[in-house]
């Protein structure tokens, strides 16, 4: 069968079962267009690239799928850097269609020509540059093969337009020929041993589980070894949801906005468990006061993580769920649960942490009582069902989120956690509710990220994706404005938004969307209600909130996690 | 750059890599992007038109060599990487250097030297002379002292390249990470 370049590429993709993809068409691109209105794949259309990544982002955070993306050249391509970027610091499987100037005029500096591979290179997993028709199905397989694999990301395939518009012999590769690609995913038996006879010794352990969890899909694994070992788990913000927050051995979040215990726990312990974490410097603080005692057990599918940042005394290569189950094993090869040391003392202490150091902040419901962000988000979780998928953008709201939410099941937090990509939760909002129809979808953002990426609610609006988004409207960039009030002297620069320029609500109304407003805390919980009830189109809630709020806890940027500020109240120090 | 090629900061990685378009950039930018130093570089393809080999020497002041073959190794096109202990492998590097040699002055010198370490003249000059020399990159450091009192025009040298030495058992080779068997 004789097809162009451009039919083999939307049937390769067809072949390897994508239902959607988001994208914006262009003159280099214009030749895999035609063939989209043949396909059974639906095509969103954005309103900005950098739209199309992050909610193929969302569409993958969600379904475990992966995200495609589809764009033009030059400008279209780089617009689509800040997403794949996003994607390759949170391990998210996506795969890139960007356009090309003909391969003849490649390196003229022609109309809308860029170095795309050059251009995203250090930022996907890897990507080609396609100079032959022929080879569009074996790449397409094999990009698909590297996103999804190992450790998941995004990778990018370049099309120059003369290629989309040769003829091909079409075929599909039944496997893949990766020579230099075989990631390891089952663990060192003696290794996971060696861990399970670690946590056998260990009177003070915590498992700090990671991203990892999630992409591995490890949630079920890591409950179970959580329960059969009696072992507190800490869930850090790209791992929200994989052990559930109502469960009695869940800490929360550590980190640089950590609750107290989550934070404490790990610096006092005597074993950390990190499963499917990076020791990222938001989790560890400063370095060598991270969990000064602890002896570390580190999996990781990703060989290069392990002694990255600590040196692990037990490194596990593999996928996060096959090394769990086989712990598991090798745990009750020793006894199970009874293998486990007494560790009522260690649970105790944490109980007490819990006690004495709650999250705190204080909603006031007299006349001028400024609206308080958590208790919008309190109200919120509360009005929503437990299986609401939460997206949120980057900064004061998005901390205050994970913090406040109870998340009980693994797939409903989408965030930005290791670009920290500020004016992601619309679109990504928008690719998870095309992922999963059937959920309730909310967005909380800030007004600071509303502004960088809400073009895209016209997109929703059009494609009838009817998301939610409340917006914790402060008037400010939140997050550096509380920096400049803590380390800056109260010299606020630049951080200054306004609250009603722009009118949200006005905006929404133009956008196709459902706009409301909010002052007041007893109008927070009908708002909410009623945006419930709207199905049909995205409601925008403009929640008007306390610019002076802070988050907190707090470990200031570069010192040791000892160091947390817990809440102003609780006096000098914070503690 | 200090010519001391052979202090221990250093390592000498053999990469061996897909014959595609764009591999070499793929290993720089990953360096430079890591903050890795690169001390020099050697590139050719291999017997197998499939393969490139590439003999990188690596300044492990910088970052741990760990942390950079786990890294190189994560790109796709990266194979197998090999670290080759000096004391386990042989290495050559090739240099040209055009010295000044006036045929009344010290050309006679320059000759005798390039004799004693086995080298050619490769390009004569009415007082200048090009020559060519191969050896471990300690021997080609020296050549290169040598012939800095003559006064060097030019200098341009190879790089390191590096294969196991042959034992008779089978080499020991340290294989920092396997993709491959």
């Amino acid at each position: 069968m004789k097809l162009t370049g451009a039919q083999a590429l939307i049937k390769s993709l067809e072949m390897e079962g994508v239902e959607v993809m988001f994208g914006l068409p262009g003159g280099a691109i214009l030749p895999v267009y035609d063939p989209i209105i043949d396909s059974t794949i639906r095509h969103i259309l954005v309103r900005h690239e950098q739209g199309a990544g992050h909610m193929a982002e969302g569409y993958a955070h969600v379904t475990g799928r992966p995200g495609v993306a589809i764009v033009t050249s030059g400008p279209a391509a780089t617009n689509i850097v800040t997403p794949l970027c996003d994607a390759y610091m949170d391990s998210i499987p996506l795969v890139v269609i960007t356009g090309q100037v003909p391969s003849a005029a490649i390196g003229s500096d022609a109309f809308q020509e860029c170095d795309t591979t050059g251009i995203t290179m250090s930022v996907t997993k890897h990507n080609w540059l396609v100079m032959d028709a022929q080879d569009i199905p074996r790449i397409v397989r094999e990009a698909f093969h590297i996103a999804t694999t190992g450790r998941p990301g995004p990778v990018l395939i370049d099309v120059p337009k003369d290629v989309s518009m040769q003829m091909m012999d079409w075929y599909w590769p039944n496997s893949v020929d990766l020579p230099g690609y075989k990631p390891t995913t089952v663990g060192h038996p003696r290794m996971i041993k060696e861990a399970a006879r670690f946590i056998s010794e260990s009177r003070r352990p915590v498992i700090y589980a990671g991203g990892g969890i999630l992409k591995a899909r490890a949630a079920e694994a890591l409950r179970t070894l959580a329960e059969m070992t009696g072992i507190p788990v800490v869930t850090t913000l790209m791992a929200r949801g994989a052990f559930p927050d109502r469960h009695e051995l869940c800490l929360g979040m550590p980190g640089m906005h950590g609750n107290y215990t989550a934070v404490t726990a790990m610096q006092k312990s005597d074993l950390l468990i990190a499963l499917g974490s990076r020791f990222d410097d938001r989790v560890t603080g400063k370095v060598p006061s991270f969990a000064p005692e602890a002896k570390i057990i580190h999996v990781d599918i990703d060989p290069a993580e392990l002694g990255k940042v600590r040196r692990p005394d037990v490194p596990i290569v593999g996928d996060c769920r096959q090394v769990i189950q086989e712990l598991v094993k090798a745990i009750e090869a020793m006894g199970g649960a009874d293998s486990q040391p007494d560790r009522t003392e260690w649970m105790a202490q944490l109980r007490q942490w819990q006690k004495e150091f709650p999250l705190h902040y204080e909603q006031s419901f007299d006349e001028g009582g400024a609206l308080k962000p958590q208790y919008v988000i309190e109200q919120l979780r509360d009005a929503t069902p437990d299986d609401c998928i939460v997206v949120s953008g980057v900064g004061q709201h998005q901390m205050w989120t994970s913090q406040h939410w109870k998340f009980d099941y693994p797939y409903t937090w989408v965030n930005s956690g290791g670009l920290g990509t500020m004016g992601f939760a619309v679109p990504a909002a928008i690719g998870a509710k095309a992922g999963m129809p059937d959920r309730m979808v909310w967005a909380v953002d800030g007004d600071g990220c509303f502004q960088m990426t809400a073009q895209e609610l016209v997109t929703a609006a059009a494609e009838r994706i009817p998301v939610k988004i409340a917006i914790l409207n402060n008037a400010y960039l939140g997050m550096v404005r509380q920096w400049q009030e803590m380390f800056y002297e109260e010299r606020y620069s630049e951080v200054y938004l306004s609250p009603d320029l722009p009118d949200y609500v006005k905006w929404a109304e133009a956008m196709g969307c459902v706009g409301l407003r909010v002052e007041r805390p007893e109008e927070v919980l009908p708002a909410i209600e009623k945006a419930n009830s709207i199905d049909d189109r995205p409601v925008v809630i403009d929640f008007r909130t306390d610019s002076s709020e802070k988050v907190y806890p707090m470990v200031a940027a570069g010192h040791s996690n000892d160091d947390i500020i817990v809440d102003p109240a609780h006096g000098e120090g914070g503690r | 750059m200090s010519p001391s090629a052979a202090t221990p900061a250093h390592h000498t990685l053999s990469v061996l890599v897909e014959n595609k378009a764009g591999v070499l950039t793929r290993i720089a930018g990953l360096f430079a992007r890591r903050g890795f130093n690169i001390y020099s570089l050697a590139v050719a393809p291999t017997d197998d038109e499939r393969f490139s080999r590439i003999t990188i020497v690596v300044d492990v002041e910088s970052k741990p060599l760990e942390q950079i073959t786990k890294q190189l190794f994560k790109l796709i096109n990266v194979v197998k990487i090999n670290e080759l202990d000096p004391d386990e492998s042989v290495e050559r590097e090739l240099v040209l250097c055009s010295v000044r040699a006036g045929a009344g002055g010290t050309r006679g010198q320059v000759i005798e030297l390039v004799q004693v370490f086995e080298g050619k003249i490769v390009d004569v000059g009415p007082d200048q002379l090009t020559v060519m020399m191969a050896g471990t990159p300690a021997k080609v450091d020296d050549f290169e002292e040598l012939m800095r009192p003559y006064g060097i025009i030019e200098l341009q040298r190879t790089g390191r390249v590096a294969l196991p030495k042959l034992e008779r058992q089978a080499p020991r080779l340290r294989s920092v990470s396997g993709k491959v068997g």
